[in-house]
C-alpha cells in the first residue's frame, strides 16, 4: 500500500502534536495552517499539564488526560532528542488554592467523586501548615490546597515551536497564509481548498474555533464556541513558586503568569482592565509579594470549548477517513494526541474511552 | 572602565549636562537622555546579566520592547533603562539576574 497523505487542518498544538504522530507512522502529512489573523489559543495558553479535579462529570476524561500526562515525559524527551528544544516540562506536583474553607471542602468533594470513579486517582490534601511549608510565600488567606502529585507545566510556546521544528525535521509540509475554505469528499479521499486546491487520502479537522464551520462538509458535528481567557506575566524575579498552581505558576525562566479568567467575550480576543485587575488582585491575595512585581504583558485568547467542555473526536460515519479532533487543554493533551490519537487516523487502532467523546452525545442529551 | 565601543554625540550647543552615578562612578549626560542612552554614551555597553545564563546583555531596541536594557535605578529593579529619563544624581547600577522579591529573601 502506497504511503497515505494526512491532510491536518490546523497548525496549533492540536494539529501539531497529531502530525508528528502521523509522521512518525510514516504518513505523509500537509498541515495548513491560518495566517497571522487567526484566532491562535495555542499561542496563548497558560501552559499546564493538569489532571486535577478534571473530568468529574466524564470519568474516561480524567482518565484520558491522565495517560496523557503519564506520556507527557516521553513527549517531552523525543522533542529534546529530535529538536533540541527542552519545552521546559516540569511535573513536580500540582497546588489548587482554596480561600475559604468552604471553597476547600468544594474541591476536596469534587476530586472525592473521581476517586471514586477512577483506579488509584492521585490527590491529596493539604493544611495551611503543611502549604507553607511547600510554599513559603503563600499569603495568609490561603486556608490549604488540593495537591495533585501528577500535575506539572510546560513552555506551551516552546512547545509549538518544537512541535514545528520536528514536522520539517521529519519531512512534513507546511502550507500557510491562507484559511481552508472548503472540505470537499471525493470517491476516494477530499479535496482541500484554501484558494488552491490539495487532495489527500484523509483529513483531521484541528482547526480549533474553525471546525465549526468545516465538520458540516464532512458530515461530522463540532459545536464548539469560543471562551476567553486573560494572562498576565510579571518581569523575571528568583524562583520562589516551585509547584504550579491553576491560577499562578513561576516558568522556568523567572516570569510569573497569572490567569483564570473565564469570559463568554464572542470573538473579542482583547484584554479587559477590570478583569486584569480582577486577576492582579487575586494574584496578590495568593501570594502577597507579588503586589510590587512589574507586569510586563496581558494578553487574551479564546478557549475552544464543546458544551461540556470535554474533547470531540470522531471520524465521520458518511465519510471515513475524515476525522475532527478538539479540544481546550491542547497542552496537556499533546502527548497523548501524539501517541495514542495519531495511531488511530493512522491505521484504525482506536484509543482508550474513545466512544466517550463523540459529539453524539450532545444530541442524545438534547433529546432526553 | 567604559568599553572599547562608545557612541558619540551630535554637537548640540544648547545642551544642558548632567551627572549620573553608575556602579559608583560618576558620569556625564545630557538632559532628556534616557539612563541607557546616558549609559551608552558614557561607552558602556552592558546593563544587565540574564536570569537563567548570567550572560551580559545591553540595550536593544531603545523603545521599551525588548528588555534587554533592565537596570536598577535609585534602588528600584529591573526597570527599563530606554524608558527612564536621565536626573541629576541618579544611582544606576546594572540588574544582575533575576529580581530578588523581599518577602522571598526572608
Amino acid at each position: 500500500m502506497a504511503e497515505q497523505h494526512v491532510a491536518v487542518v490546523g497548525g496549533g498544538l492540536v494539529g501539531m502534536a497529531l502530525a508528528y504522530g502521523l509522521l512518525s507512522r510514516g504518513c505523509r502529512v500537509t498541515v495548513f495552517d491560518e495566517g497571522d489573523d487567526a484566532f491562535r489559543a495555542s499561542r496563548g495558553n497558560f501552559g499546564l499539564v493538569w489532571m486535577q479535579s478534571k473530568g468529574a462529570e466524564l470519568p474516561n476524561y480524567a482518565r484520558w488526560t491522565r495517560r496523557s500526562t503519564q506520556l507527557w515525559p516521553e513527549l517531552a524527551s523525543q522533542l529534546a532528542r529530535l529538536t533540541g528544544t527542552d519545552v521546559g516540562l516540569a511535573q513536580p506536583g500540582g497546588l489548587d488554592f482554596a480561600l475559604s474553607e468552604e471553597e476547600l471542602a468544594e474541591k476536596v468533594a469534587r476530586l472525592e467523586q473521581l476517586r471514586g470513579e477512577i483506579e488509584d486517582y492521585p490527590f491529596e490534601v493539604i493544611g495551611r501548615n503543611r502549604l507553607k511549608e511547600m510554599v513559603p510565600e503563600v499569603g495568609p488567606e490561603v486556608v490549604g490546597a488540593t495537591y495533585g502529585p501528577e500535575d506539572g507545566h510546560v513552555n506551551p510556546l516552546r512547545l509549538l515551536r518544537a512541535l514545528h521544528e520536528v514536522f520539517a525535521r521529519l519531512g512534513g509540509r507546511r502550507v500557510a497564509g491562507e484559511a481552508v475554505r472548503e472540505i470537499q469528499p471525493l470517491s476516494a479521499g477530499f479535496l482541500v481548498d484554501n484558494g488552491a486546491r490539495h487532495q489527500a487520502d484523509k483529513v483531521v479537522l484541528a482547526a480549533g474555533l474553525g471546525n465549526a464551520a468545516l465538520a458540516a462538509q464532512v458530515g461530522l458535528d463540532a459545536p464548539v464556541k469560543p471562551n476567553r481567557g486573560q494572562v498576565l506575566v510579571t518581569e523575571r524575579v528568583r524562583p520562589f513558586l516551585k509547584y504550579p498552581t491553576s491560577l499562578v505558576r513561576q516558568v522556568d525562566e523567572g516570569g510569573v503568569q497569572i490567569g483564570d479568567s473565564k469570559e463568554d467575550a464572542g470573538l473579542d480576543d482583547a484584554t479587559s482592565a477590570p478583569v486584569v485587575g480582577h486577576i492582579a488582585s487575586r494574584a496578590i491575595r495568593l501570594f502577597p509579594l507579588l503586589k510590587d512585581v512589574r507586569i510586563v504583558r496581558s494578553w487574551a485568547a479564546l478557549r475552544v470549548m464543546s458544551p461540556d467542555g470535554y474533547p470531540i473526536y470522531e471520524e465521520s460515519p458518511s465519510h471515513p477517513g475524515a476525522y475532527l479532533v478538539t479540544c481546550h487543554s491542547g497542552v496537556t493533551l499533546a502527548a497523548a494526541h501524539a501517541e495514542l490519537l495519531a495511531p488511530w487516523i493512522a491505521e484504525g487502532a482506536a484509543p482508550p474511552y474513545l466512544e466517550s467523546f463523540r459529539a453524539g452525545r450532545f444530541r442524545l442529551h438534547t433529546a432526553a | 572602565m567604559p568599553d572599547a565601543f562608545a557612541f558619540t554625540r551630535l554637537p548640540d550647543p544648547s545642551r544642558q549636562k548632567l551627572t549620573l552615578d553608575f556602579e559608583g562612578v560618576a558620569i556625564e549626560a545630557s538632559v532628556g537622555d534616557s539612563v541607557a542612552a546616558a549609559v551608552l554614551a558614557a561607552g558602556h555597553r552592558l546593563t544587565r546579566t540574564t536570569p537563567v545564563g548570567g550572560s551580559g546583555r545591553g540595550p536593544y531596541c531603545m523603545m521599551g520592547v525588548c528588555f534587554d536594557c533592565l537596570m536598577e535605578i535609585d534602588g528600584e529593579q529591573n526597570r527599563q533603562a530606554c524608558m527612564v529619563e536621565a536626573r541629576d544624581g541618579m544611582k544606576v547600577r546594572r540588574m544582575r539576574g533575576a529580581r530578588p522579591l523581599a518577602e522571598a529573601r526572608a
